[in-house]
Formats: structure tokens, sequence, C-alpha cells
């Protein structure tokens, strides 16, 4: 009887086949650094199959990330982006749409990356209703660094800095956006994978700032120090515990430490949008002065 | 599939069918797939991927009906379902003795 030796096995296929999403993708990237059974894979999937859907062109599509676990998605995705330094997503995707304001620009980063370090350029961009779609993937602490307590730990949760459980009261992500200005604020989590398919879709169509808050299990870290279990473990935690609630009022979708999480889309409101207000007012201001951005951008007009 | 009664157009209609794709090298063995696949056509499987992860492996090949949650909830997209095209569905049928 031969026994193989570990490392010795040859039949691994030569070619995969392709994957659906992988006209998206970078696949010469993948694998993926994200942990096994966290869900940020699974917001990029959604995000690719809606933007597959929702007909726009990948050249005029562009996504910026911060720094962070989920930062990671701007390289992944096959379009144009950037993945800029910590907590500057927001600042740099609106350089990008006033410069090019036929641009679809999508800003996905995390909890840490926007609602921390990037906290005032978030809140400003969603009170000037800056034509932008954020997806926001919380995973309730800043996982790349190791574990330390975010602005949307729960009270009482454990991470690597509150050892004894967090005291901080944290953010209400919907809360605060709606709260600054913002036109479109959905949040779901990982499991409700059709609906947040269909909320990244509509969303893309809108215009002004649009929040999409994705709840994520952290395995390696939330789940661990909390002693949560496994990335299924978390499903399984939304699939009982997640309610859907469209229209509730924001103030009540404050998250505490596993209880509840309310799902929904919370706002979707039509209002001028940053570059809009601009024109108009410079237009009555200036007049003929007033040349306005062109929707490809001004470097091509110099 | 198991139906509560029999439709009355069943010896018309053909449900959907599909079948699963596996890359199994890519798999990082989070179950999301098994647990959440409406008909438990997936299991985890006693083999190796290449990094040392089960990967899932299908036990009924024709339970799928390419309902595609597999590969929306796929975190590593290693995992994707192909609709059977309707041929392939009827010489199955023939070779199994009929409708």
């Amino acid at each position: 009887m031969s026994v193989a030796k570990v490392g010795t096995r040859t039949d691994f296929p030569a070619e995969p086949p392709e994957h659906p999403t992988a006209p998206y993708l970078r696949m010469e990237r993948i694998p993926h650094v994200w942990c096994p059974g966290c869900g940020i894979g699974t917001v990029v999937q959604c995000y690719a199959t809606a933007l597959g859907r929702s007909g726009v062109d990948l050249d005029k599509a562009s996504v910026v990330s911060g720094i962070g676990c989920s930062g990671r998605a701007a390289g992944y995705l096959k379009l144009d982006g950037f993945h800029t330094t910590h907590g500057r997503a927001i600042p740099f995707a609106t350089g990008l749409k006033l410069g090019r304001p036929e641009l679809q620009v999508t800003v996905f980063s995390g909890d840490g990356d926007l609602t921390g370090i990037g906290g005032n350029h978030f809140i400003h961009a969603a009170r000037r209703n800056m034509d932008l779609l954020v997806i926001l993937i919380n995973n309730f602490i800043y996982g790349m660094t190791g574990g330390q307590n975010a602005p949307t730990t729960p009270l009482s949760a454990r991470s690597s800095t509150m050892p004894f459980g967090n005291f901080e009261p944290p953010f209400n992500v919907p809360h605060l956006a709606a709260s600054s200005g913002a036109a479109y604020v959905a949040r779901w989590t990982c499991l409700h994978i059709r609906r947040l398919t269909w909320t990244l879709e509509e969303a893309i169509q809108r215009r002004g700032f649009r929040l999409v808050e994705v709840i994520a299990p952290c395995p390696t870290l939330y789940s661990r120090l909390n002693k949560l279990g496994t990335g299924l473990d978390g499903m399984s935690f939304y699939h009982d515990n997640a309610v859907i609630r469209h229209g509730a009022d924001t103030r009540e979708l404050a998250i505490d430490f596993q209880k509840g999480i309310v799902c929904g889309k919370f706002v979707d409101e039509e209002k001028p949008t940053f570059s809009e207000l601009m024109d108009e007012h410079y237009g009555r201001v200036l007049g003929e002065k007033y040349v306005p951005m062109p929707a490809s951008g001004g470097w091509q007009h110099g | 599939m198991q139906y509560w009664r029999t439709p009355l157009d069943a010896a018309r209609m053909t449900g959907a069918h599909g079948d699963v794709v596996i890359i199994a090298d890519r798999c990082k063995g989070c179950g999301f797939c098994v647990e959440y696949c409406p008909l438990d056509v997936l299991v985890m499987s006693r083999e190796f991927n290449r990094k040392g992860y089960h990967p899932p492996a299908v036990v009924k090949s024709g339970g799928c009906v390419n309902c595609n949650l597999c590969e929306m909830i796929c975190p590593e997209f290693a995992i994707f379902s192909v609709a059977r095209p309707p041929e392939a569905e009827l010489q199955r049928a023939a070779a199994e003795g009929g409708p």
C-alpha cells in the first residue's frame, strides 16, 4: 500500500471554471485575504451583482476605500478605484465626483474608517448631500489592527482595548447619517443577500448621499473576544434576531450587544446634491462667468 | 423536490434545475452555502483542498433548482450554480425511463 506524503498531491484541477462574478473582480488577486467566515466577500458579491444588474457603464463606475479589512474591496473589484489613507475615502471620493461628475462613485469601507477616523468627513459629506454611495461594513470592531474598540462597539462587548467590556456609548450609524442630511439610508446584514442586492441596485440609481450599512460577522476578533463562535454562528444570530422594519425612526436603530438588529430602508428622499446647489448658486450669482464642470472632467478641456 | 400535493400542471411543467459548480481550492470552509442551501443539496466534504479546508460537496445532484443562493452568499467566490439545459433534462428523463 502506498501512502502519499504530505504535500505530494498532484491531481489539482489545472484550470478552475470561471465564476460568474469574475468579470467584476481582479481574479489574479483572488483568493482574498478575508478570514474564513467573514462576511465582507458576500457584500462584494452583492455589490458586483447589483452593479451588473443596474447596467452602469463599468468604465464610468469607480470605487474608493479607506484602510481596514473592508478597504481591500477597492483592490478586488475590477473598477477604477483608489485605496486611500485611513479615514479619507470620502474626501477622495468627493474630489473624484466633483472633478468628473459623470462617474458613479462608491465608497466601500468599514465602520472604524468611516465613523471613527473619517467621522468628520462622513457627517459633512452627508450634510452637503455629496453624490456618493457609501457602503459601510459594520463588524463592531477594528478588525485589521487587532480588535481595538471601535465607535460602533456595543455597550458591554469586549474588545482588545476594553477587556472588561465596553462602557462607551456607540454610534447609531443610520441615525448619524440621517440626522446629518443623507438622502438614502438603509441597513442590512450579510445574511440578507437578496434584499441587500436590491437595495444596492436601487441606491446606485438614486442621487445624493446614500448610506447602506451592512452588519458583518468578524469571527477572528469580535466573535472570538466575545465568545460568539464562528462566522456561521454570527449568520444564525442574524437569522434569529434581525427584524425588518422599513421606514423605522432612525433614533430607534441603536444596536445593543447580542440584541435584535433592525434592518430595512429608513430614508429615501430626493434632495438637491452639492453639485446642483453649487451650479444653481454660482449660475445665479456669477452668471456668464461661471463655467460648470463638464461631465467628463475639466482637465480634458483646459 | 417534495410537494404536499401533486401540482395540476405537473405533467406539462418542468421545474428549474441547476448544477452546482464548486471551485474547491478557493473555498475556506465557512459552511455558509451548506447551512443556507434551501434544498440541502450540499454537505461539508471530508476531503481537504489545497489550503487544508473542507470544501462543500454535492450530495443530491438532481436537487439543485438553480436559485443562486450559494453563489450570492459565498464570501470566497468559490461556488455557483448554472442552469441545466432543457435538452439534457429530457435526455436524463428518457434515460431514467420517462417523466
